[in-house]
């Protein structure tokens, strides 16, 4: 697609005044001189090879680029996607539990709010008070974890307001299954009947979800990484989409593909631990 | 036998391969394993057996939802197997089916005049025409014509399953298969269905295939009986040979298992009492060699293990699939 | 001691809702002595589940109410007691099967847990005892390898065992009462009678009264030693078994037997009831039966029918009965 739009990378490289021989000399070199078809054929050959060729800006090898941004943005996801489920999961509960009641209306307000606010504002809002007012939290930069809060707390409200819609309705509806029925009848206490019967099949659908959701956060940090100028993959493949850095776009592409499908292989995985009925036998 | 029946079936099989790539055959289950029968014009066939005998794959098949893999289908005359994709969508309009539960037959976002309408409307029909029959029919089997434009949750199950069959008889049909028509719903109501399905029989001169697990009721109903286990059929005859003369060991258990309001002797030595894991009666259907009832059956020799027992006319138009009939009480010969 | 183990006087309960209310039980009166199967039998929305779930405290309230009435287990007025005192009641004292034992067991807890769980909590046994209780349970439930079906999760098992297991559970802490609502309708045939069967055991072997639920007369027929029959959230009949099949008074009742199809009746129409089954939100005034009874006068029309002894335990509520005895 990159390819297609007008521009000619190998312009980008060799500069504005280069002369016609230069540039001719460097699509050689790319490859761009060839049909987009071949050029396609050779990409896969060395995509098997794990070689996603070089950066066209730095010239460094691709894998070597995203592997040395990747550990900040996972850990800056699998922050998020705790805090997510630290807040979703025990509101969802209780609000599915004691429907409206106090902590079913806060529960359903935080959820809304979660879900209108945009993550990029709530991440400016908290810098500017705790970082910039109040100095809590480090304005930016990056190495250590009080870095990386302030983004995972902005990137981890959004999600958790979907999650927590997503506990409450869950949950819900277990209780409304026939097997509470006969928990109750077994004369077991309430909180038996929640936490021991209704939310371990209330969490199901909840833990498909989560995982999702920390695949889309590995590749939609991007935003947030701006705002905390945070060296994440991000930013890598933003910087890379301003410059036509065409492999190393390509290469982030397949990346984050690879790493989406991963996740959700092993939530499947996870799942059919979980949940009996589809055990792989 | 005679032939020309208005419905006859012969050797049908229908086979659900596994999912394997490469061997497929490893996988497969022998749903409906070479059953034959006739039913006469005019005439209620009544089909006994338990849940995962077949009795729906049965059906599927023999009305071409799921074409069968294997034996013939002849509806008056017509070989459905031979009939083109258009053929058989015009000719399906003649076999109508009515289901267990009323409530997922009917559409819950559609009047019940549309759902009665919409085979009508693909059959081409004039809305003066629709309207006319429609509010005809709905008259006939008891729903208020004036109640057409509700929707199905304002009815209660026995009004609903009313509808059902009115939406049938609204395409003209000359056979209905009824697959538990009465089993989902309240006792008092049961018999007005089934008086309403005596009755539209006469008028509208229809032949019907019956399904049920309860004996009773097919009894009461049916001229012909045959009952079926895992796949096959194991004894078939007038309702008359098979309730006054039941000579299969499978048939003998349903007999003694159902509870009747008239006392009778109960013959729980041809009930197991104790099960065990994976008595599931589903597992390994097909892939057993011989009788498929040897498992439980109390009469099991070693051949019935090895070879299956073909289905044996004993008398009139009554036939048993067992080797081991001679040793069963009642048995005439 | 007084046999009498279980003693419903005068049920009143309603379903109240802004939009409409439901009156589901409207004076409902109903015994169970220990040892003693009653069965109860009705069509849908007449009551039953409501007055088991009445029996185990487990009406939600609200929309539920109950309006008057007292439900008396071993001399005490269940009715009255706390939701904390009902537990030390329900799965202790009262046990439970259900009709669909695929839905009503947890499905992603192990048959055992499920078993284990109520005889750790109720007779407070260490999980070793409470094994071996949940095993010897399953033994008397009919089920061999008992300690693999303890180690399977609910769908692993056949819809018989399941049952099985269902009532070994019910029946796990000794209640003196047993609650069978429905427990043979979902299942095969030739299932049916092994789970009655079964049933009619324990009843004898643990001395233990029984509340049979059902909409089938013939399994009634097989198991029941007392029934009654209840119509529109009221009791219309009851009497012993024999008395109930070979003295029915109730036209109700009758009609119910008429209308059941056999073999005899072939190429008879039919004695079918008219009408519909009246839903608790439009309960016809006086007797309720009125519109769908052949006898129906302008009394039955008006009032309704007191429940009257006649003999041997054997009651009906109709104006009509001496009128054709």
């Amino acid at each position: 697609m990159i390819r297609v739009i007008p521009g000619d990378p190998a312009l980008t490289v060799a500069g504005v005044d280069a002369s016609e021989s230069d540039i001719a000399a460097i699509r050689a070199k790319l490859g761009t001189d060839k049909p987009l078809a071949a050029q396609y054929g050779q990409w896969l050959l060395d995509v098997f090879r794990f070689d996603f060729g070089h950066s066209l800006t730095s010239g460094r090898p691709v894998t070597q680029l995203i592997l040395e941004r990747f550990p900040l943005t996972l850990s800056l996801a699998v922050l998020g996607i705790i805090l997510s489920v630290l807040i979703a999961i025990p509101l969802g509960v209780i609000s599915a539990v004691q429907r409206w009641s106090f902590w079913d209306y806060l529960g359903m307000l935080f959820s809304q709010a979660g879900m209108a606010i945009p993550s990029f504002w709530l991440g400016i809002l908290l810098l500017l008070l705790l970082s910039i007012k109040y100095r809590v939290f480090p304005l930016f930069g990056s190495g250590s974890f009080s870095h990386l809060v302030l983004p995972s707390v902005s990137l981890g409200i959004a999600r958790a307001a979907v999650l927590l819609r997503l506990t409450r309705a869950s949950m819900i509806e277990e209780l409304s299954r026939e097997y509470i029925i006969t928990a109750r009848a077994k004369g077991l206490t309430e909180r038996m009947v929640n936490y021991k019967h209704a939310l371990k099949n209330a969490l199901l659908p909840v833990i498909t979800i989560a995982g999702i959701q920390l695949g889309y956060m590995l590749g939609g940090a991007i935003i947030i990484e701006q705002v905390f100028s945070l060296p994440g993959l991000g930013r890598l493949f933003l910087f890379a989409v301003y410059q036509r850095d065409f492999p190393l776009i390509q290469g982030g592409v397949v990346f984050v593909a690879f790493v989406f499908s991963f996740i959700n292989f092993s939530v499947d995985l996870l799942y059919s631990l979980l949940n009996p009925r589809i055990r792989i036998t | 036998m005679p032939m020309n029946r208005y419905i006859d079936i012969k050797n049908l099989e229908k086979i659900f391969y596994g999912r394997g790539l490469i061997n497929r055959q490893k996988n497969a289950v022998t749903a409906v394993d070479r059953v034959s029968f006739g039913i006469e014009k005019n005439h209620v066939f009544g089909l006994v057996g338990e849940s995962g005998c077949g009795k729906t794959s049965l059906v599927r098949a023999l009305l071409y939802l799921d074409p069968p893999t294997g034996g013939e289908v002849w509806v008056d005359g017509t070989r459905l197997g031979d009939l083109s994709k258009k053929e058989m969508r015009s000719f399906r309009k003649r076999m109508q089916i009515v289901f267990q539960d009323p409530n997922s037959a009917l559409n819950p976002k559609m009047t019940i005049e549309d759902s009665l309408q919409e085979g009508l409307v693909n059959r081409g029909m004039a809305a003066g025409d629709r309207k006319k029959r429609i509010i005809r029919i709905l008259e006939r089997v008891g729903i208020s014509p004036s109640h057409r434009k509700r929707y199905p949750h304002e009815f209660s199950g026995g009004q609903k399953q009313r509808i059902v069959i009115a939406r049938a008889l609204a395409m003209a049909p000359d056979f209905l298969v009824l697959d538990e028509p009465v089993s989902n719903l309240d006792v008092s109501i049961q018999a007005q269905i089934i008086n309403l399905l005596q009755d539209i029989r006469a008028e509208f001169d229809l032949t019907y295939l019956f399904i049920s697990h309860d004996l009773n009721l097919v009894a009461y109903l049916s001229d012909q009986i045959a009952v079926m286990y895992r796949g096959r059929i194991v004894e078939i005859g007038s309702t008359d040979e098979i309730m006054e003369n039941p000579l299969h060991p499978y048939t003998l258990k349903l007999f003694s298992s159902i509870p009747g309001i008239e006392p009778h002797e109960a013959a729980d030595t041809l009930a197991p009492s104790l099960e065990s894991p994976g008595d599931t009666g589903k597992k390994k259907r097909g892939s057993l060699k011989g009788c498929h009832y040897t498992e439980t059956c109390p009469r099991k020799g070693s051949v019935c293990q090895s070879q299956v027992p073909p289905l044996t006319l004993i008398e009139g138009s009554h036939a048993v699939a067992c080797f081991k009939i001679g040793s069963l009480p009642g048995a005439n010969r | 001691m007084d046999p009498v183990l279980l003693d419903i006087q005068n049920l009143d309960v309603s379903f109240v809702k802004p939009e409409k209310s439901a009156h589901a039980l409207r004076g409902m009166d109903l015994t169970i002595e220990s040892g003693e199967i009653h069965a109860l039998v009705g069509e849908s929305g007449s009551g039953k589940t409501v007055t088991s779930m009445g029996i185990m405290g487990l009406i939600p309230m609200p929309p539920g109410r109950i309006n008057a009435g007292r439900i008396v287990f071993k001399g005490t007025d269940l009715t009255g007691l706390s939701q904390a005192k009902m537990r030390k009641i329900r799965g202790r004292q009262i046990g439970m099967v259900f009709q669909e034992p695929a839905r009503y067991f947890n499905p992603s807890l192990k048959i055992g847990e499920q078993i284990v769980e109520m005889l750790m909590l109720h007779l407070g046994l260490d999980k070793k005892k409470a094994i071996d209780q949940a095993l010897s349970f399953l033994d008397v439930a009919g089920m061999v390898r008992s300690r693999r079906v303890l180690n399977s999760y609910p769908h692993e098992l056949s819809g018989g065992m399941k049952q099985r297991a269902m009532i070994a559970m019910a029946i796990c802490c000794h209640p003196a009462l047993l609650i069978a609502d429905e427990p043979t309708t979902a299942l095969d045939v030739t299932l049916q009678r092994q789970i009655l069967q079964l049933i009619r055991d324990l009843k004898k072997q643990f001395d233990m009264g029984i509340l049979f639920i059902s909409h089938n007369l013939g399994i009634v027929r097989e198991i029941a030693d007392r029934i009654s029959v209840i119509y529109a959230g009221r009791i219309v009949e009851s009497a012993p078994l024999n008395a109930f099949f070979d003295h029915t008074r109730h036209p109700y009742t009758r009609a119910l037997l008429r209308s059941i199809p056999s073999a005899k009746k072939r190429g008879q129409r039919l004695q079918a009831i008219s009408g519909q089954v009246p839903d608790a939100e439009n309960i016809p005034p006086g007797c309720s039966f009125h519109p769908r009874c052949r006898q129906a006068e302008t009394v039955c029309r008006r009032e309704m029918p007191p429940t009257i002894s006649y003999g041997n335990g054997h009651q009906a509520a109709c104006h009509m009965i001496d009128a054709h005895e």
